[in-house]
């Protein structure tokens, strides 16, 4: 596969035959030798390698922050690459300063990573809002700080871009004038409209799909080599539409795409909330909704959701398409029915009617950043106090993701109360078989999972299930 | 623009390891290493990664021109095992090849057969099997046996903490380049250039000056590259002796994570007696410290648990016992702190234990018996500028103790499943190492005859701002701008026979030992001054900021005149010095003496919010009272303490170091080892420094910032155990660090 692949790298146009499958974060130390970015993990968990993509689509251009030890050169043909050193000119930037100021870098190893997500927080537009502001650093690790200083400095950020010298302009000819980023960005939407290429179909004779990457890269240098690859990006769906009552979703959607998806909020006013409790946003920026379900982690978080939904999921091979009900794809610990050759082109779920209440809750060692001790979603049809229709689903107690179907059968016709939750909780130990791992013992994750459900409950029906009833 | 290291470190420039641009041929080493945590190797096949593509050398035991042993403290370390393995990660084979990646492919070929060996994980079942590293250890005074009597209350019980990784953000690391016949010079991320330098010595069977050892910054150390940065430079140098080309070994975070040592977990034993007033007047506590496999720093680090067996509290009769158990695990070695964090967890665990069974707050039996001026330590030593009641007096008046605790209840009685909790910790934590020959530093001033200066001093520079601290105290003593100094890379052809950066005493040691330096070239040059036409030796010139004063008058003769004339009439511009701490002293025998120049003192209230239905918490608040002495730089100890606060929190909360019975550790990534992030921090870290706390042995009477606050940490560890007392008031939990929410809501509630 001899293909040029075409970007722009800070300020200068690269037109590369270099293998596709190598990460971006080798291409800018080793080929580059751009070395403010750093290697710190390799598994997307610290952030040292954060740099910016810049997306031309439409006309126009966003940016938004990735761990480039997971992104594949062959998934940012025709997009703008920002490290640290396309950040920094002899003027210190505003966030650079913040950070001298407070103090925010001791050992800085972590910082270029530091700026680079604070620098695309302002970029994407939320100059705000604090927490926005945490949750785009909320990838990066500082092992030396504590964080107290940085969140200062971030604070700082968000203060000077409200102020009314500012006043919280973040396109990007304003981010040019007040020295957050060099003047080479101007000319950068009109260089990237040059090097858009044509979708083109998906290559089905494959030994791997490659996605987001931000599973298949994790510490795996080298692997992706030897085999037979093909990229997904940009020749699957992107796209979230509801037409007919049906809600579809690409297989290439982001997770930080669904996150920010009108429709998905009005569906799930409290999907913030959840996706806030997902990997990270340089993550949810990468990972796909194909990728999450193909990978068929027991503890996938957004597979968990889509089961309580009773999502299916439509598969084609290039040459044939098919649908298959979500529950029904998993057959063992990693091993599902699709076949050789066939992609996740889109998910899909009956968009709900009536009334209904959704929760999603999810558990870890630590509470953001980290992969699930146990994590579960319900969905509940109810009217006048009786649930006409249940579905729950949990990860982390099964070698699959499971739809616990005898405790969602169970909840259909019953009264919203205590006992109908207490029989749910002994119905639900019967259906799961956790295993004792790292990420906790089997006895905690059937204790965890029960806590989790009664959670549910008291979200979901706050004026009937009160705490106290709870102890 | 002359960047500082912070305008470095914002825009990407500055330079770590594994960022430096190595010569032309450079090749990479990857290091294969057993997957067995005890066994006989029974062959070693190295073959396959030898004819693999782009390798240059596979080396292993018998490729070794000197001697085999990297031990620090004990020779009891080989570089590469020969006969037997001792844990998972320890180093049988080191391939080089052309890049990183086939490096790593042809380690994976190497074909080794094993026989297994009895695998110990346990420090109590190291101990029953007699497996020890050395003779267990014992501080005392007054006698314990003797006061139990005189007790009204005695409380035991068993006590554990995990162990803690690192986690310096940049990993292990080190470049070598062969020079001329023989010489091999080091870029290497370390904490102490010359255990590196002798270590490498040792193995090439070279001399000393022979080698050279340089380190610009480290990302990180923590401890976890004073001893152990060693192994991954000598293994570079002994590549590039070998194949006369660059060598460049960095761990990936994998390796780094399953090959190297970590905080030291602890499991104690603890008997404390009490009066009636709730004096403590007997402690004993028997420590067996988990080891790993060899004695790396242990025993150094065992013995600071007995320093600091007593926190911040006088206890009259006082018997403490540190047992080293070797176990099959990576050797577990130096983490801020030094052991003595694990010390202060047990008696704040055993003072937690007593208040439970007195039904009274932990606060009360802490305060009252809280370090006097002139209290004795168990090992001898005499409180002196004693702190301890002024910065807990400080910190309960300042942060309105009284209310924060009346809102905590309040919060309590209104609230069904979050419940706060609170606590109070105090620390006493002694400077030096207590090795007390390692109390020394070299500096080496020059000033070029432009006027800007240049530093070296036997400090490595890894985040903790010593650099800055050194370009303070030498631009003040010459009274210049400090933009006219520059502190150099930590070298060991400039600065000879370098204690580790290490025991918080970077700043200290090197920082009065660049003084030194600086005073002796300001005498001469004041000397100088004086002879000048117009100057007399009557009035004493001066210099102050960059220029010379007669007699309280500007002269006009600025700093850079004074040197260029200096030069010209052929002044020594140029200094050595050597700090030595003045009256320590430690008899091993009694183990008694003056092994501290000083003790640091704190207070840290600390409040909590547990979520009781999903055992998950977050940590509110932090609220310090801190003696820094009089802060060389209180942006810069302010992130010290932001930051060691943070690590110690994650020691005892989050960050579980898990190994299978196998010994083999499953905690093996960043996704499944958790170090706190923005989240898990601190919400709010409130510091104030203590006023009126001044130092003799600190740079202009600063004191050192590094590892104490860590121990403000183990607050939260109480805090979280008080909000969990809330929820279930009648349970009693066990203290088994760290404090996961699996083990939160496993104690919460029953087994289902
Ligand atoms: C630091 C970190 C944190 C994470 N946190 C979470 C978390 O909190 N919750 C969570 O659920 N996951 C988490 N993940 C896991 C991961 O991000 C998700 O599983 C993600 O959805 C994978 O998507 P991807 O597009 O990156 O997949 P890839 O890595 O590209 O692929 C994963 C697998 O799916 C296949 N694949 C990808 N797309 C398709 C498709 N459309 N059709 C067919 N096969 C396909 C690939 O062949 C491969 O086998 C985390 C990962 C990292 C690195
Ligand atoms: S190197 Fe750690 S996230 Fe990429
Ligand atoms: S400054 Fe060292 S990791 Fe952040």
């Amino acid at each position: 596969m001899t293909e040029n692949i075409n970007f722009i790298l800070n300020s200068a146009l690269i037109s590369t035959l270099i293998d596709p499958t190598i990460t971006l974060l080798d291409f800018i130390r080793e080929d580059r030798k751009l070395t403010g970015t750093k290697t710190g993990c390799r598994e997307g968990d610290c952030g040292a390698c954060t740099v910016l993509a810049g997306i031309y689509s439409g006309g126009t251009l966003t940016y938004k922050t990735v761990n480039s030890c997971l992104l594949p050169l062959g998934n940012i043909k025709g997009q703008h690459i920002v490290t640290i050193e396309g950040l920094s000119t002899e003027e210190i930037s505003p966030v650079q300063k913040a950070f001298i100021e407070e103090g925010a870098s001791q050992c800085g190893f972590c910082t270029p990573g530091f700026i680079v997500s604070l620098t695309g927080y302002l970029l994407s537009g939320g100059s705000s809002d604090r927490d926005k502001a945490l949750d785009s650093i909320g990838g990066n690790i500082c092992r030396c700080t504590g964080y107290s200083s940085i969140k200062r400095a971030a604070d700082k950020v968000v203060k000077i871009f409200n102020s009314e010298s500012y006043s919280g302009k973040t396109d990007i000819e304003s981010l040019i004038n007040t020295g957050l980023l060099p003047g080479y960005f101007k000319d950068i939407p009109a260089r990237l409209a040059e090097l858009q290429e044509k979708p083109q179909r998906v290559r089905a004779e494959t030994d791997k799909f490659i996605g987001g990457g931000t599973d298949l890269y994790v510490q795996q240098p080298g692997k992706l080599r030897e085999i037979r690859t093909e990229f997904l990006k940009g020749h699957i769906p992107e796209t979230i539409d509801s037409e007919g009552g049906i809600c579809r979703i690409g297989g290439g959607t982001t997770f930080e795409a669904m996150n920010s998806s009108p429709l998905l909020h009005s569906l799930f006013p409290e999907i913030e909330k959840y996706f806030r409790l997902i990997a990270s946003l340089p993550i949810r920026n990468s990972a796909t909704i194909g990728g999450n379900i193909v990978n068929a982690s027991p503890i996938g978080d957004t597979t968990i959701i889509f089961l309580a939904l009773d999502a299916w999921v439509e598969l084609n091979s290039g040459t044939k398409k098919r649908t298959l009900p979500l529950k029904e794809l998993y057959t063992g610990y990693k091993t599902l029915k699709i076949e050789k050759g066939e992609y996740l082109e889109y998910i899909g779920f009956y968009i709900p009617t009536g009334k209904y209440a959704f929760n999603f809750e999810k558990v870890s060692k630590r509470s953001h950043l980290d992969i699930a001790s146990v994590n579960s979603a319900a969905f509940f049809e109810y009217s006048e106090g009786v649930i006409t229709n249940a579905r729950i689903s949990a990860g982390g107690v099964s070698p699959v993701p499971l739809f616990l179907s005898k405790s969602s059968e169970f909840l259909a016709g019953k009264a919203i109360s205590y006992e109908t939750l207490s029989n749910t909780l002994g119905i639900m130990q019967t259906e799961i078989l956790p295993i004792s791992d790292v990420r906790g013992s089997g006895e905690y994750k059937r204790l965890l999972l029960n806590q989790l459900c009664k959670a549910h409950f008291i979200s979901m029906f706050p004026e009937i299930i009160k705490e106290e009833a709870l102890l | 623009m002359r960047k500082n290291d912070l305008e470095k470190h914002v825009t990407g420039e500055s330079l770590f390891a594994d960022d430096i641009n190595t010569p032309e041929g450079t090749l990479y080493a990857v290091v294969f290493d057993s997957p067995i945590a005890h066994a006989r190797i029974v062959n070693l096949d190295i073959s396959p990664a030898m004819i693999s593509r782009g390798v240059a050398a596979v080396l292993t035991a018998d490729d070794i021109p000197g001697v085999n042993q990297v031990g620090g403290i004990i020779p009891d370390e080989s570089l590469f095992a020969e006969k037997e393995t001792h844990f998972i990660g320890e180093p049988i084979a080191l391939v080089i090849a052309d890049t990183y990646l086939n490096a790593a492919i042809a380690a994976k070929k190497i074909k080794a057969g094993f026989e297994k060996l009895e695998i110990i994980t346990d420090p109590r079942e190291a101990f029953i099997k007699g497996k020890l590293i050395m003779p267990p250890r014992t501080f005392s005074r007054g006698s314990t046996d003797a006061a139990w009597r005189e007790c009204r209350y005695i409380f035991e019980g068993k006590v554990d903490s995990g162990g803690q990784e690192h986690l310096y953000l940049e990993t292990q690391g080190a470049i070598a380049i062969p020079g001329e016949g023989g010489r091999i010079r080091l870029i290497s991320s370390t904490q102490s250039p010359t255990s590196v330098q002798k270590t490498v010595a040792r193995v090439l069977d070279i001399p000393m000056n022979f080698v050279e050892v340089d380190v610009l910054r480290l990302g990180g150390g923590f401890g976890g590259k004073e001893d152990q940065a060693t192994h991954w430079a000598v293994m570079a140098a002994l590549a590039a002796y070998k194949l006369k080309k660059p060598v460049k070994l960095i761990l990936s975070r994998i390796d780094d994570l399953r090959m190297t040592g970590k905080r030291h977990p602890y499991s104690s034993d603890f008997k404390i007696g009490l009066d009636d007033n709730l004096m403590m007047i007997a402690y004993e506590a028997v420590y067996y410290q988990n080891a790993g496999a060899v004695a790396d720093l242990s025993p150094a680090i065992l013995d600071r648990t007995l320093f600091h067996a007593t926190n911040s509290y006088f206890i009259p009769n006082v018997k403490a016992t540190g047992i080293s158990c070797r176990t099959n695990l990576p050797p577990n070695t130096a983490f801020r702190g030094f052991g003595g964090p694990q010390g202060k967890f047990v008696i704040e665990a055993a003072i937690y234990k007593a208040a439970e069974e007195l039904g009274i707050e932990p606060s009360v039996i802490q305060r009252k018996n809280l370090l006097k001026e002139g209290d004795i330590f168990h090992y001898g030593q005499a409180a002196k500028n004693c702190q301890a009641i002024n910065c807990w007096n400080d910190a309960e008046q300042k942060f309105n103790y009284n209310e924060l605790k009346a809102e905590a209840a309040e919060f309590n009685r209104n609230s069904t499943l979050i419940k706060k909790g609170i606590s109070v910790m105090p620390i006493c934590f002694g400077i030096s190492f207590t090795n007390t020959f390692l109390n020394q530093a070299g500096a080496l001033v020059h000033v070029y005859m432009d006027g800007s200066v240049g530093v070296s001093t036997a400090a490595v520079e890894m985040g903790q701002g010593v650099n800055e601290k050194i370009k303070t105290v030498v631009s003040q003593t010459f009274s210049i701008n400090r933009d006219k100094v520059r502190v150099e890379s930590t070298n060991t052809t400039r600065i000879a026979n370098t204690s580790a950066t290490a025991a918080s005493s970077g700043a200290d040691l090197n920082g009065n030992a660049a003084i030194i330096a600086a005073q002796n070239i300001r005498q001469r040059l004041l000397d100088f001054a004086s002879g000048l036409p117009g100057y007399s030796s009557a009035v004493k010139p001066e210099i102050r900021d960059g220029e010379v004063f007669l007699g309280g008058e500007k002269t006009g003769l600025l700093w850079e005149d004074l040197i260029l004339k200096a030069y010209q009439s052929r002044i020594n511009l140029s200094s050595h010095a050597l700090y030595a701490t003045p009256g320590l002293h430690f008899d091993k025998e009694t183990n008694t003496g003056n092994p501290f120049a000083y003790h640091v003192y704190g207070a840290a209230i600390t409040t909590v919010s547990l979520d009781c239905l999903r055992g998950i918490y977050s940590i509110d608040s932090v609220r310090i009272v801190h003696d820094s002495g009089k802060s060389l730089d209180e942006l810069i100890d302010r992130g010290q303490i932001e930051g060691a606060l943070t690590q110690g929190i994650g020691w005892l909360t989050l960050e579980e170091v898990v190994h299978s019975p196998e010994g083999r550790l499953l905690s093996n990534s960043l996704s499944t080892y958790k170090v706190p992030d923005i989240y898990s921090a601190p919400k709010e870290i409130q510091v104030i420094f203590l006023e009126g706390s001044e130092n003799d042995f600190g740079p202009l009477r600063s004191k050192a910032v590094g590892e104490p606050p860590l121990m403000y940490g183990i607050g939260a560890y109480f805090a979280i155990m008080n909000a969990m007392k809330a929820f279930r008031p009648g349970k009693v939990f066990g203290i088994d660090a760290p404090l996961t929410p699996e083990k939160v809501l496993t104690a919460l509630y029953d087994k289902i």
